[in-house]
């Protein structure tokens, strides 16, 4: 029962960095995220990891990414405005193949916007933020338990694919306080990158052109080898040779079109003989979970898809329920992004609705309910 | 310099720049500044951000980061506080240092952390063919300052020291034994280091501001660089028109990661003696 804690989402992306061996934090105060910020000042010396408030996010996310190529495992935490000013970083690490984790704990914007109310519009920023097209994981905690599990998670992608991985919360989900039962400590699995083990012939950047992950060196271990931002071949130095960055693009994302199968990550409920299909993430779809249960004591035949992956999206599931499904409605906080990716997937099998709401509140249960009930009319 | 080599990837030469440009003189220093060290280039991290300067890094046969504009010295901390052992020089340039990076660099400064920063300083954006920067004198002409600059330029020194580095100074690519000898000063200093050194942009600075050949360009570095020695004893109407080299600033300071670390082993031991159930009020009074 020692492992049996009340915490907030924000404590628990913390607690599950940490477990994941998590020993470097730059980041800069921002509402609704600081509380990553404070624990992370106060535990890290503990364990002998190191913290950092950086003077702007842009110097936040660059710390970082210093710091995951001397071999550490490295995060950053922030919200909306702060996460459009790591965007071109985010490129940089994606390009580079430097694993790091960012949480991003979203509020409402555009700008400024409500820094202390909830929203789910940054969906679309977390998988296209940056320019260029690039590879990107991003995975959506639906409660405080998940904020461990799924932060646990991002580090293990982050280190086997080298890639960022975007841990997107958001004000409900990084604020509620839930009661969490801890994993056993060594009973977590963490995966650590892959590490030459010599110099000779080490090439930084080589790799299995379908998808391959190159070894990572740590900087100071005496490989003493080039990272740059520009295209580069496999020996790490750049290149303007066009099938040289052809071939870069498509082994980048390539990389996680493969992995998909591999950490997908979705729950569902009532969806092997629902005709009604209710698709909701984060803080979302608790709502939409209390409305799908309360249409089934009603009679209607409803269900609820919950990815957890959200980029890339485990299109196999949801294309196999788009099959057999009459109805899809999609409530998100926003004006409506992660339903266009439904609405590719499903490809006009199923009318797919979009259930929008952008007042920095959460979907009362009985909003969802009402749309799938105004459905039968 | 058959010695110096070691620390050059020399499959990786000849470099990207100009003929006459500066960057490989000021290079060059930086590089005999480390034989003299010999530094073991297994423990030398150069971080760069983007701009002729930046190339530098490339060249060098150590573990070298070329990042994005401006994040050299974000890309550093980051680099210097995971591991303090090493040694971490940034190269970088005036637009790159003072315009999209001016935040970093006084924030670095003022930690005093214990990296090395040799900003070259051409005066002029030449990676995207000649723009004014932040550090072009007034009046110059640039291809955004058609008809002169009508900007005040920074002084980098001044803004280096007021924003807390314990080490500056300003070399020119003609002072070219004076810049290594204060590379070889700066990388010894245990905290935030600034080496200013001017040098020559004859094809997009020179050209377009009818400054002649490269060693015209030398000869105005000649003749407006006074040694900050000699400046002591000048009035300020001899010192008009003229800039201050050598040996600027050296208050050395407590340095940053090291005081961090401090910290780490006080928080240890004090949360160390708690597990133990032994709290020794010397401990806990930290």
């Amino acid at each position: 029962m020692t492992n049996v804690k009340l915490m907030q989402g924000n404590e628990a992306c913390t607690l599950g960095a940490i477990t994941a061996g998590m020993d470097f934090y730059a980041g800069y105060p921002i509402t609704p995220s600081t509380e990553v910020a404070e624990i992370c000042a106060t535990e890290l010396p503990k364990i002998g990891g190191k913290f950092i408030q950086m003077e702007d996010e842009i110097g936040s996310i660059a710390a970082i990414i210093g710091a995951s190529l001397t071999g550490r495992k490295a995060m950053t935490a922030t919200s909306g405005p702060g996460f459009s000013l790591m965007q071109e970083n985010i490129g940089y690490a994606a390009l580079t193949e430097v694993p790091i984790v960012i949480i991003n704990v979203q509020r409402v914007g555009p700008s400024t916007g409500m820094p202390t109310s909830p929203a789910q519009s940054d969906v679309m920023q977390a998988r296209w933020g940056t320019h260029g097209d690039h590879p990107i994981v991003v995975l959506a905690p639906g409660n405080v338990k998940e904020c461990f599990d799924l932060t646990v998670k991002a580090f293990n992608i982050a280190e086997e694919y080298r890639v960022p991985v975007i841990v997107l919360t958001d004000e409900v989900v990084g604020h509620m306080r839930e009661k969490v039962v801890l994993p056993e400590p060594g009973s977590v699995t963490i995966v650590d990158r892959q590490k030459p083990q010599s110099r000779a012939n080490y090439l930084p950047f080589a790799a299995d052109q379908d998808g391959g992950v190159p070894l990572m060196a740590s900087f100071g271990d005496g490989f003493r080898y080039h990272v740059t931002g520009l295209f580069h071949d496999e020996t790490g130095f750049p290149t303007n040779r066009g099938d040289i960055a052809n071939a870069s693009i498509r082994r980048l994302m390539r990389k996680v079109e493969k992995a998909e199968p591999l950490i997908r990550d979705y729950f569902t409920e009532s969806t092997d003989d629902c005709e009604l299909l209710v698709v909701a993430f984060g803080s979302s779809a608790m709502s939409s979970l209390s409305a799908v249960r309360q249409a089934r004591a009603k009679g209607i035949k409803a269900g609820l898809f919950r990815p957890k992956t959200i980029w890339p999206f485990p299109e196999t599931v949801l294309d196999e329920l788009a099959g057999r499904v009459k109805r899809i409605i999609v409530p998100e906080m926003n004006m409506g992004q992660l339903v266009l990716e439904i609405q590719r997937i499903v490809g006009g099998r199923a009318p797919v609705e979009s259930l929008t709401k952008v007042n920095g509140e959460l979907f009362r249960p009985e909003e969802v309910l009402e749309a799938i009930v105004g459905g039968r009319k | 310099m058959s010695e110096s080599m070691k620390y050059f990837r020399e499959q990786r030469l000849p470099h990207i720049w100009c003929p006459g440009c500066g960057h490989g003189t000021v290079t060059g220093a930086l590089v005999r500044a480390i034989t003299r060290l010999n530094l073991d280039k297994n423990k030398v991290v150069v971080v760069s951000g983007i701009g002729c300067s930046s190339r530098a890094p490339g060249y060098l046969d150590f573990d070298t980061l070329h990042t994005t504009h401006g994040r050299a010295l974000a890309f550093a901390t980051g680099v210097k506080l995971s591991r303090p052992e090493l040694k971490v020089i940034v190269m970088t340039g005036d637009g790159d240092c003072t315009a999209i990076g001016g935040n970093h660099f006084i924030h670095a400064a003022r930690r005093n952390i214990d990296i090395t920063t040799i900003v070259m300083n051409n005066n002029i954006y030449g990676m995207t063919s000649g723009q004014f920067s932040p550090m072009t004198p007034k009046g110059m002409i640039g291809t955004t300052a058609p008809y002169g600059n009508t900007e005040r330029s920074f002084d980098l020194a001044n803004l280096a020291i007021a924003a807390g580095a314990t080490y500056v100074g300003r070399g020119t690519a003609y002072h070219a034994k004076l810049l290594e000898d204060l590379i070889f000063q700066a990388l010894q200093n245990k905290g935030f280091s600034v080496v200013e050194a001017v040098t020559q942009c004859p094809t997009y600075l020179g050209r377009r501001n009818k400054f002649g050949t490269v060693v015209d360009m030398l000869n105005w570095f000649k003749d407006s660089a006074v040694n900050v020695k000699a400046a002591a004893v000048m009035t300020p109407d001899k010192l008009a028109g003229k800039f201050l080299v050598g040996e600027l600033y050296n208050k050395p300071d407590q340095e940053f990661t090291a005081a961090y670390d401090q910290l780490v082993a006080q928080v240890q031991r004090k949360f160390d003696s708690f597990k133990g159930g032994t709290r020794e009020c010397a401990q806990n009074s930290d």
